[in-house]
């Protein structure tokens, strides 16, 4: 029993990160890219200033994040690798 | 001999002769040490050892010129070739750390408990390494005969020598702790030129920055208005907005980018190197913040390369630059013929415009933007003898770790998992060491002899891992009854959809004139380039996959306890009984 929470536990986590993923990259880098562009964050429009760095930026945070968390859960559920 | 290339000499050589002593010193002793480094590597060393292995001569040199020449399209390589390891360290790595074997074709063995899914992989690994490397070669072959000016053949035959010493002699063990050197190489030699180059620009010495800031020419004009009112003015499309081919198309190059990378076999084998699953989590992330050192610098090293070219042809708008008083580096680049001009009104002066009929400029190869760019912001010798050294150390990085993926596949897969099982593990990695020489032997003479279809296989690769093995893989964690005839009917549908695609609008193995639909782009389903297909054989791969799991059954009890067994980081992991 255990062990389907800490799983279900993981999947919430990866579907939390992989919305982040979904709308750094494909929202605000190419589907909103035209309204967000109206915006500009320094000589970046801010739908280019996405697609090509804040999308990579942000990935690198979310697998720390990931990462991190998913050690807390480890310790929770006493599964960590010996 | 000139100041350069003595510098470049001492750049190349001497970073050689490291990669000689490291793999002197870590030379591998077991099967263990060959194939994972003994499984002992730290997330750290390993995100190092990750980033050297997928930055290419196509991230190194190529990367910069497509986005200097695509601007706003060229984000689906950033976003794509870094999105992947989300996925890696969400969906793949840390589980497939777990079951702890030795190679890809190998976990899919395991997982749907047959010999024929396992070949399958073997089969798409060796095409989608083989592939890749090809274009590693050729790298090697055109940083010696640029810059050292030997003959391209001598100089790939040198390439080839360097990697065999050190990936032959010390496996994955070896490989990792020179592709630590060659990061370290190629990272410094790729940013302090865009360092130099920012701050000339700009100001501001920090190219991510510098991007977005004025130029320093007391204008006070963003860089990037500056670039999208150069171009149009030429009749170009503006830079910051250039979509490739629509949104569709690019959100669906993107996404087979990022799957791609997560299904490459060499990234993939690189997580079984690391001590644990949450290692693996790690250097997922350590292997991006190293990717990314170098990939948010590439978009500045794209622009600011696109204006400065601009510059230099048109310094003032109207007044154009004579072609008797053209630049060295202009000279230089001309006798490889990847820049042409020809004077097509006959004033003597340089016209560069969007029109064909009156474009002066007839040849711009893309590839040569990184290579020269130093050049053409007037940067000291040594920082061009670097870039040479740095180009060198991403093309053999790369090479390295898909000869090793190759020679692993086959000893460790074909030989002693189906042809020969009771092989002893001294000849096991004897085999490996003569599989991988063969390889270096194949992919040299591929080098030195480019079949023609060589230009179209990146978009192989990538479609074969994105439409075969990311999605085996992923159905093999996320759904314990996935079926061994399920899995296999999903990866030959989802390979045979991609290749008939590729296939039919590309030629026949890329031979021209057998496209059977024409390669034009209303005949794009869709239109999606054939480049940006992969995404579509995945989903076909799911769907193909889950319909015969319904009707064919789940898969047997041990299975499903084997996966429940690789979700959870604790217990006993197989890679220490080898």
């Amino acid at each position: 029993m255990e062990e389907k929470t800490y799983w279900q536990e993981n999947l919430r986590l990866i579907g939390i990160c992989l919305v982040i993923w979904f709308v750094v990259s494909y929202g605000f880098g190419l589907l909103l890219v035209e309204p967000l562009n109206a915006i500009r964050l320094g000589g970046y429009k801010l739908g280019f200033w996405f697609a090509q760095q804040g999308s990579i930026y942000t990935f690198v945070g979310l697998i720390f994040w990931y990462s991190k968390k998913m050690n807390a859960l480890d310790k929770k559920y006493h599964v960590e690798e010996s | 001999m000139d100041e350069l290339k003595l510098y470049t000499y001492i750049a190349v050589f001497g970073s050689f002769a490291m990669y000689f002593a490291i793999a002197w010193w870590a030379r591998a002793g077991s099967t263990s040490e060959f194939y994972v480094a003994g499984g002992g590597v730290t997330p750290m060393q390993n995100g190092m050892a990750i980033g050297a292995d997928w930055m290419s001569a196509a991230s190194f040199i190529s990367m910069a010129g497509m986005i200097a020449f695509l601007g706003y399209g060229g984000s689906v390589f950033l976003m794509g070739w870094t999105g992947g390891y989300v996925l890696l360290a969400m969906l793949l790595a840390p589980y497939m750390r777990k079951h702890g074997k030795f190679t890809v074709p190998e976990f899919i063995f395991d997982r749907y408990y047959s010999k024929a899914a396992r070949i399958v992989a073997v089969v798409c690994l060796i095409i989608a390494s083989l592939t890749y490397i090809i274009g590693q070669m050729k790298g090697v072959g055109v940083a010696f005969s640029r810059f050292l000016e030997v003959d391209y053949g001598l100089g790939l035959g040198i390439g080839m020598f360097v990697v065999w010493v050190y990936a032959v002699l010390g496996g994955m063990k070896g490989i990792t702790y020179t592709q630590i050197a060659q990061y370290c190489v190629l990272i410094f030699a790729y940013t302090i030129p865009a360092i130099f180059i920012s701050f000339q620009l700009t100001g501001n010495p920090i190219p991510q920055l510098g991007l977005g800031s004025t130029l320093a020419d007391g204008s006070g004009v963003y860089l990037l208005d500056k670039l999208d009112m150069v171009v149009t003015d030429l009749g170009f499309k503006e830079y910051t907005t250039d979509n490739m081919g629509g949104t569709l198309n690019m959100f669906a190059y993107t996404m087979s980018l990022m799957i791609g990378t997560a299904g490459l076999p060499h990234v993939i084998m690189r997580f079984f190197t690391v001590p644990s699953a949450q290692a693996a989590r790690s250097s997922a992330g350590y292997a991006l913040v190293f990717i990314a050192l170098l990939y948010t610098v590439a978009p500045a090293v794209g622009a600011m390369a696109r204006l400065n070219l601009m510059n230099t042809i048109e310094p003032v708008a109207g007044q154009n630059m004579e072609y008797s008083e053209r630049p060295q580096w202009f000279k230089d680049w001309e006798k490889t013929g990847l820049l042409k001009f020809e004077d097509k009104n006959g004033d003597g002066k340089i016209q560069y415009t969007s029109d064909k009929t009156t474009n002066e400029m007839v040849k711009v190869d893309r590839d040569i933007m990184v290579l020269a760019n130093p050049a053409i912001a007037n940067l000291p010798n040594w920082v061009i003898a670097l870039v040479a050294a740095g180009g060198l150390a991403a093309a053999l990085s790369t090479a390295a770790g898909l000869l090793l993926a190759i020679s692993s596949s086959i000893s460790h897969d074909l030989m002693k998992g189906i042809l020969t099982p009771d092989m002893s593990e001294k000849n096991e990695l004897l085999a490996g060491r003569v599989v991988m020489t063969i390889a270096i032997l194949i992919s040299g003479y591929l080098g030195l002899h480019p079949p023609g279809f060589a230009a179209g296989t990146v978009a192989l690769a990538f479609g074969l891992a994105a439409s075969s093995i990311f999605p085996a893989l992923m159905m093999g964690i996320f759904s314990k009854t996935m079926s061994g005839t399920a899995a296999i009917a999903g990866m030959c549908s989802g390979i045979g959809i991609t290749m008939l695609y590729v296939f039919q609008h590309k030629g026949i193995l890329f031979i021209e004139g057998t496209s059977f639909l024409g390669g034009m782009e209303p005949n794009w389903f869709l239109g999606i380039s054939p480049n940006a297909f992969g995404v579509v054989g995945a989903i076909v791969n799911f769907a193909v996959a889950f319909a015969v799991l319904k009707v064919t059954g789940p898969a047997p009890a041990h299975v499903q306890a084997m996966v429940e067994n690789m979700r959870s980081p604790g217990g006993t992991s197989a890679v220490h009984a080898h």
